[in-house]
């Protein structure tokens, strides 16, 4: 008897390499970064040069450190390296140093967002735990070109953190989840860019399957090197579905490591499990253990910044902010601090403020293209607001004249569009535009006087008190006009109430 | 003032140039006419830049003229081990494999030389990859011991100890993986120190076995010896396990009469040559006359050593030698195919057959389902060999034994026997496993070829180690002895 895909659990997996923000190599002082010629960040060290020596580079420690604070692990009283053999030649000393044994990162979880039924929902949470993650260095790049083989050194020994889960995921969307959480949480605490066009992130996927109540865990796969987000939610999807077939169709799922070809959405076979190297791992004689220190552990705690979803709760909770504009807002880390630096300055109106950041200035940003990748769907790298013509404070000044009715909301427009061209103050904007509102009562009490009168409303006036509401709205054009529209829009419709109630 | 400059220590040769009239050049020209009178019959060095040494020997005489000069080593050449780095000099550590390598940095202790003034004078012979006890092992010469052109110099320094005996410099650099300073100086009647494991930076030292390496200085006596020690040993940013400037204090020499020497209980039982043992005998009487406390000390996993060095040292060498592949530098095969068929091929044709066989052998004890019982094993023979020896080095201040159990063999005569060639190390290893500091002093002779005793101390207790050197050195007159040739 054949079952539905719902009768079946997938358990997923995820190792995650992360290139480290730093500024040098990890083991090297060469600097490295993306867009250069081929072996032009090499030395000595990171070509394996006889005689030559690995050096740790605290910083790429430090920012490893980081990222445990981060997700909220116990950072461990020491971590040490090991060499991990293999013969390839992009591998210029023929082993790689990585962490086996002791770790740089030992637990911790990362808070999941799934999709939410519609935009303006949220979605469900989960924790998705840490089981490690180590400081290693990448490895070149190998080009096959004609009859011969080129292979560039530039990335080798950049430095990279493996971030291994447990087998926590469900889903191809708590994957997908799991990965814009982890590259919000890099790159908020500046340990990452992520940046996955030039190979900044890139993920092995481990996926098995169990019927639905099962406790024993199937047969994994593991299929290396998806480069980007959506790699790994088509890989689980694909995977998902190839194991249910062969589980059906009464065959069984080999442990094999598998590749991914995106420009086909199929996986394939790299090797199955006899294949499998034996690294001869042992510990490397070259680097001592290195003992971190709890002084260094308090001085980066007081780098992490307040983790996204505690931030989301609390514009949803605390400022009364709509879902949809918070989880923008949280998603990118300059973008929160910006906002809340408007709203420390007019601290009455948050939701205002949180409107016009959401809507007009990343509409704007985009469109001036200082900010473009803020609006994309794919992960939100870190993005410069240090370019945004506006200041926090300038647009906090915007919305509270409004908020006292000195402007009218359709004056706030344009002193916007006015301000981002300029980068000038709202109240310099607004006299020199003269679009201070009327609000004497008592001169307009005599327009409004003025235009009741007059024989051609009279038919809307009539209407206005036959109960037609809408019809009042036909005495406001005049009134604008006579006043070159700067009445207060709010008086002239009280004022129209009490002369024709 | 009429001996050759040839026999003179680097010392008196740093004193008279110091004084003048002598000048860097003229000991530099005179120990060139001496390298080719010499050098071909005992095959010391793979080569020698003399251009370059007689450039830096008129700078030396420029800036010592100008009231500039560095030092004691001002203008004093130090030949260096093929496996040491020195910018634009080769470094083939004696190997097919880097036959064609051009070094493009300075190692370490090279800087130091530099900035003590002395001359970087020419490339010694080593076995390959400083794997040997013989310098048979050296793919590109044999080298022969002074004293009987029949015989090994002792290696993997054979090249270093060989040129020191022969006259041909006055100072030269070894290194020392399980007694590849220490053997050979025993051999050819120098001395030869190992440093205290971090001592001296590695960085520019091509690895062997990482964890036992150390770089260390070779001379025709103590004083000497002393002089280079001092030269190398400084901090290093670029070893991560070189001792940082805090940690690296020597522990004072003290009175060499008052020492506490230990003797390792049934050493004489470890198939010790007669007249080696009536050599190192005489030697522990001396120092007993001379006021020193001596006691037997037991070590029982001494016996150890040897299997343990073995499974460490060719773990890590089967590791440190994965970079030699033909892909960036060195030997690369004629015969193409694919990336991994190239690597094959190269490493096929670039090393020896002792490298091949060490590579092997550590790939082995580091494979899965063997790394345990061989591997991880070793490292727990390792530990308990070296809290021994502390522990022993807490009642004593020195170990004294035999260098070498016995003198130097003839070339060729244990070439087809490895096993019996890893033997050769059997006093000296665990020095290297313990990370301790050890010393090899001339004693005697067994016949006419040299024999030395080996003192082993607590960690930073050179200067422990040159003084009880020096004492036995002053009543015996073997200093600065070199072989007729």
């Amino acid at each position: 008897m054949s079952s539905s895909p719902s009768d079946w659990e997938v358990v997923i997996g995820l190792e995650v390499h992360v290139q480290l923000h730093t500024r040098a190599k990890v083991f090297a002082s060469s600097p490295w970064g993306f867009g250069k010629e081929p072996n032009e960040q090499v030395d000595p060290v990171v070509l394996g040069l006889p005689g030559t020596l690995p050096v740790v580079n605290r910083e790429a420690v430090e920012k490893s450190i980081l990222f445990g604070l981060v997700v909220g692990s116990s950072v461990p009283e020491q971590c040490a390296w090991d060499r991990k053999n293999y013969f390839y030649p992009d591998n210029p000393k023929n082993y790689q140093l990585t962490q086996k044994d002791f770790p740089v990162v030992v637990g911790g979880q990362v808070e999941i967002e799934l999709p939410g039924v519609s935009r303006n929902v949220m979605g469900e949470h989960k924790f998705i735990r840490i089981h490690h993650a180590h400081l290693e260095e990448d490895v070149g790049k190998l080009s096959h070109a004609g009859s011969g083989s080129l292979v560039d050194y530039n990335r080798a020994g950049v430095p990279l953190l493996e971030i291994v889960t447990e087998p926590d995921l469900r889903s191809a969307a708590e994957a997908e989840a799991f990965l814009r959480s982890l590259v919000a949480l890099l790159t908020q605490a500046g340990v990452a860019d992520c940046d996955m066009e030039k190979g900044q992130l890139r993920c092995d996927c481990n996926v098995s399957i169990r019927r639905r109540g099962a406790e024993k865990l199937g047969t994994r796969t593991e299929t290396k090197n998806l480069n980007s987000i959506s790699s790994v939610r088509d890989t689980v999807i694909y995977e998902t579905a190839r194991q249910i077939r062969e589980l059906e169709a009464g065959r069984t799922i080999t442990q094999e490591t598998r590749g991914w070809n995106a420009e086909l959405s199929r996986g394939y076979i790299l090797r199955d499990k006899e294949d499998a190297h034996d690294y001869r791992y042992f510990p490397d004689p070259d680097l001592p253990t290195l003992r971190i220190s709890r002084e260094t552990v308090a001085r980066l705690q007081k780098l992490v910044p307040e983790n996204l979803y505690d931030r989301q709760r609390r514009y949803v909770e605390k400022l009364g902010l709509p879902f949809t504009a918070a989880s923008v807002l949280v998603a990118n880390r300059e973008l929160a601090e910006w906002f809340e630096a408007a709203a420390a300055v007019h601290p009455a109106n948050p939701q205002g403020i949180a409107n016009w950041v959401t809507n007009d200035l990343l509409r704007d940003l985009a469109a001036s293209g200082t900010a473009g990748a803020l609006l994309t769907d794919e992960v939100l790298p870190a993005v410069s607001l240090a370019s945004c013509p506006i200041k926090p404070v300038q647009l906090a000044g915007l919305v509270k004249l409004t908020d006292d009715g000195v402007i009218s909301k359709q004056q706030a427009k344009e002193v916007f569009a006015e301000m981002f061209k300029t980068g000038q103050e709202a109240v310099a904007i607004v006299d020199a535009k003269g679009l201070r509102q009327n609000s004497d009562t008592g001169e307009l009490e005599k327009i409004v006087q003025e235009v009741i009168a007059d024989a051609a409303v009279a038919k809307s006036i009539a209407e206005y008190r036959a109960g037609n509401e809408k019809a009042i709205n036909a005495l406001k054009g005049p009134i604008m006009k006579r006043t070159q529209g700067k009445a207060n829009p709010i008086l002239i419709d009280q004022l129209l109430r009490k002369f024709l109630g | 003032m009429d001996e050759p400059l040839h026999t003179l220590s680097a010392a008196e040769l740093g004193r008279r140039l110091a004084a003048g009239p002598l000048t860097s050049r003229a000991l530099c020209e005179a120990l060139i006419v001496r390298y080719h009178a010499v050098n071909k019959k005992v095959g010391a060095f793979t080569h020698l830049d003399e251009g370059d040494v007689l450039a830096q020997a008129d700078a030396s005489d420029v800036r010592r003229k100008a009231g500039q000069g560095r030092g004691p080593l001002e203008g004093v050449p130090v030949a260096i081990k093929d496996n040491i780095a020195v910018k634009g000099q080769p470094l083939t550590c004696s190997s097919k494999m880097l036959a064609s390598l051009v070094s493009p940095y300075d190692a370490h202790v090279t800087e130091r030389l530099r900035a003590a003034g002395a001359i970087l004078y020419g490339r010694l012979n080593m076995d390959e990859f400083a794997m040997g006890s013989s310098t048979e092992n050296s793919a590109i010469q044999k080298t022969f011991n002074p004293w009987d052109l029949a015989c090994i110099p002792g290696g993997s320094s054979g090249g270093s100890a060989a040129a020191l005996a022969a006259g041909l410099v006055p100072l030269a650099l070894g290194s020392d993986t399980g007694g590849s300073i220490r053997q050979p100086a025993s051999h050819c009647g120098v001395v030869g120190l190992k440093p205290t494991y971090g001592l001296i930076s590695r960085f520019g030292l091509v690895a062997f076995a990482s964890s036992l390496d150390q770089i260390g200085p070779m001379a025709r006596c103590l004083e000497d010896c002393e002089l280079l020690l001092g030269a190398l040993a400084s901090a290093d940013a670029r070893d991560m396990t070189c001792f940082s400037p805090s940690d690296r204090a020597l522990t004072p020499a003290g009175d060499a009469k008052k020492l506490r020497i230990g003797i390792p209980k049934g050493f004489l039982g470890k198939g010790v040559g007669a007249e080696v043992a009536t050599a190192v005998t005489a030697a522990i009487e001396f120092y007993r006359s001379q006021g020193c406390a001596i006691s037997e000390v037991e070590l029982p996993s001494a016996d150890l050593a040897v299997p343990t060095y073995y499974v460490v040292a060719t773990a890590e060498a089967s590791s440190n030698l994965g970079r030699y592949d033909g892909v960036r530098y060195g030997h690369r095969s004629a015969s193409a195919g694919t990336p991994v068929e190239m690597m094959t091929n190269s490493r096929s044709e670039g090393f020896g057959a002792e490298v091949k066989r060490r590579i092997l052998l550590g790939t082995f004890v580091l494979s899965a389902g063997y790394a345990d019982a061989y591997y991880m094993r070793a490292l727990r023979a390792r530990s308990k060999i070296r809290a021994e020896y502390l522990a022993a080095l807490a009642t004593v201040d020195v170990l004294l034994t035999p260098t070498v159990p016995t003198p130097a063999f003839k070339v060729g005569e244990k070439a087809s026997d490895p096993l019996q060639l890893y033997l050769e190390d059997i006093f000296t290893i665990p020095a290297n496993l313990a990370g301790l500091p050890a010393i090899s002093v001339p004693c005697g002779k067994s016949g006419h070829l040299p024999v030395g005793f080996h003192l082993v101390g607590a960690p930073l207790s050179e200067a422990k180690l040159l003084a009880a050197g020096r004492l036995f050195e002053a009543a015996h007159g073997f200093a600065h002895q070199q072989a007729a040739l």
